[in-house]
């Protein structure tokens, strides 16, 4: 018993990274109907500038949040000068662009910062907590993501932009006729989600260590975790992104052996594809003509 | 009285097709005018070229400002609000997000707008936590006109507000609108199927078929001629 409740925290706490990620991705399908591949190694990029930052001899939160404020403006740099030319274009189009962008960022990490495994600073002592039941690790990093997740949630609920963003996405051209200049939400978007995965990144970077091939699993669980809770479902990929982080772990302990986890992942996604295509909270607004 | 909105030979185009070919329209300040023509003479094309939806040629004119080569946005930001085909209302937001998004080009606080809209459509206010989408088709057409409102237009422009409603519903928008027009000196730019009810409320009336103007003058004027009423009021 104690074993499990151990595992299901430590499985919390991967699975918050995760719905982090599958958070941002959700965030740019909504806005652009893209699935952007690239976001895992975008915050794997913010992760070495967290890294360079923390290395130049700055306290660990003040690196952290100028790494967040970078991320932002460069994830709107990269909405403005590389998705805004294929806006329109089919989707076989915006997925090659994105996957490009992932390669590029992979590349541009390892020449800079080379292949080698990095050791990331965790701003968390690693003690136990609760009687081992999880360590003040894992609870920063649940905190760390539900702080983001409240914030999120407040900008999008109770700010102009947020909401202006909110229709942005919904009906683009409804919300031009209110005056809202679409394009710059776009923008903010792909700077939020940026932002967020760059969290995700220095989260996580303390368990896997840092490299440019880092995120690729991670990037797999948030896919897994966005169509567990239906892609289009903000709260959705949060809880999706929780639950494979559970699941993986439970499995790697009691299943299988923790080298064959990512295929949990894998065989999540045949599952939410083939039973429930909509995943749990798929859209089902309510319509009448 | 001067215009407020005035198109001089404005041509529009869907790709390399001309679909309005050089028509000139006004709108007096305050005033009403109504298009008026079958499907597909150009009634919608000539609401989407004043809100730079389609591209097009000529001069637009609004409250001295040109129109042309801005963008929708732009536009709206003008004074210029437009209620489009379908509503275009946000049938995943609230009723009361919906009006917030309403006043984004405007400053300060929107509550007092909102109330004056829960005011006019009263219906709205018992609703405002409610999806847009679970509202019946008239009341989403009164969040439409009323999220128009509170941009504080100079001018409104509605396209066939009584698209799919009951007979007693129009009466009940139209009524609004024309108490909102006079209590608030808001100009209205309207496409309209009911000719016989447009033409009552107008002071000017177009005609168009197939791109151009074909007839244009006092709604009063247009009423009494035998042709319009065979073709277009039925009797």
């Amino acid at each position: 018993m104690h074993q499990l409740l151990q595992q299901i925290f430590s499985g919390l706490a991967a699975g918050a990274v995760y719905a982090s990620l599958a958070l941002a991705l959700v965030m740019i399908y909504r806005a652009t109907d893209l699935v952007n591949f690239a976001q895992g190694e975008m915050a794997m990029f913010s992760t070495y500038i967290a890294w360079t930052l923390v290395n130049a001899g700055l306290p660990f939160w003040a690196a952290f949040v100028l790494t967040l404020v970078a991320s932002f403006l460069g994830g709107m740099t990269i909405e403005r000068i590389i998705i805004r030319p294929v806006e329109n274009a089919p989707v076989l189009v915006t997925v090659v662009v994105t996957i490009g962008l992932l390669l590029i960022f992979n590349a541009l990490a390892g020449w800079i910062f080379t292949y080698t495994l990095q050791e990331f600073p965790s701003p968390f002592p690693d003690r136990p907590l609760f009687g081992a039941l999880m360590t003040t690790r894992d609870l920063g990093v649940i905190g760390v993501t539900l702080v983001m997740l409240l914030l999120l949630f407040a900008f999008f609920r109770f700010t102009a932009t947020g909401l202006a963003m909110r229709a942005a996405a919904q009906n683009p051209e409804s919300a031009r006729l209110c005056g809202i200049p679409v394009g710059r939400m776009l923008a903010i978007g792909w700077g939020l989600a940026a932002a967020i995965g760059a969290t995700a990144g220095i989260m996580v970077a303390p368990v896997l260590f840092l490299d440019p091939n880092m995120m690729g699993g991670v990037l797999l669980y948030a896919f897994t975790g966005a169509l567990l809770g239906g892609i289009t479902s903000p709260v959705g990929a949060v809880v999706g992104g929780l639950i494979v982080g559970v699941t993986e772990n439970l499995v790697g302990t009691y299943l299988i052996a923790s080298q064959l986890k990512l295929t949990v992942a894998l065989a999540l996604i045949i599952l939410v594809l083939v039973f429930r295509p909509n995943g749990l909270f798929g859209t089902a607004i309510v319509r009448r003509v | 009285m001067a215009p407020i909105l005035e198109l001089r030979a404005v041509k529009a185009f869907y790709g390399q097709s001309e679909v309005l070919h050089g028509i000139d329209v006004a709108v007096e300040d305050g005033g009403m005018s109504v298009l008026l023509g079958a499907n597909g003479a150009g009634k919608t094309t000539t609401l989407r070229a004043i809100s730079g939806m389609v591209r097009s040629e000529g001069e637009i004119h609004f409250a001295g400002q040109r129109l042309e080569r801005r963008s929708t946005e732009a536009i709206a930001g003008l004074g210029v609000a437009h209620v489009p085909e379908g509503r275009g209302t946000m049938t995943g937001l609230t009723v009361e997000e919906n009006l917030r998004l309403g006043a984004y080009t405007r400053a300060g606080r929107p509550d007092a707008g909102m109330a004056r809209m829960y005011d006019y459509f009263p219906i709205l206010g018992q609703r405002r936590r409610q999806q847009a989408g679970a509202l019946s088709g008239g009341e989403q057409q009164m969040l439409a006109i009323a999220r128009a409102l509170m941009m504080s237009p100079r001018l409104l422009i509605l396209d066939e507000p009584s698209f799919g409603l009951a007979p007693r519903i129009v009466e009940d928008i139209f009524a609004i609108v024309e108490r909102i027009r006079r209590e608030q000196h808001v100009a209205v730019l309207l496409v309209e199927q009911n000719a016989t009810l447009a033409l009552e409320l107008a002071d000017q009336a177009y005609l168009l078929e197939t791109g151009y103007v074909v007839m244009s003058g006092p709604a009063k004027t247009l009423a009494d001629d035998p042709q319009i009423r065979r073709s277009y009021l039925g009797y």
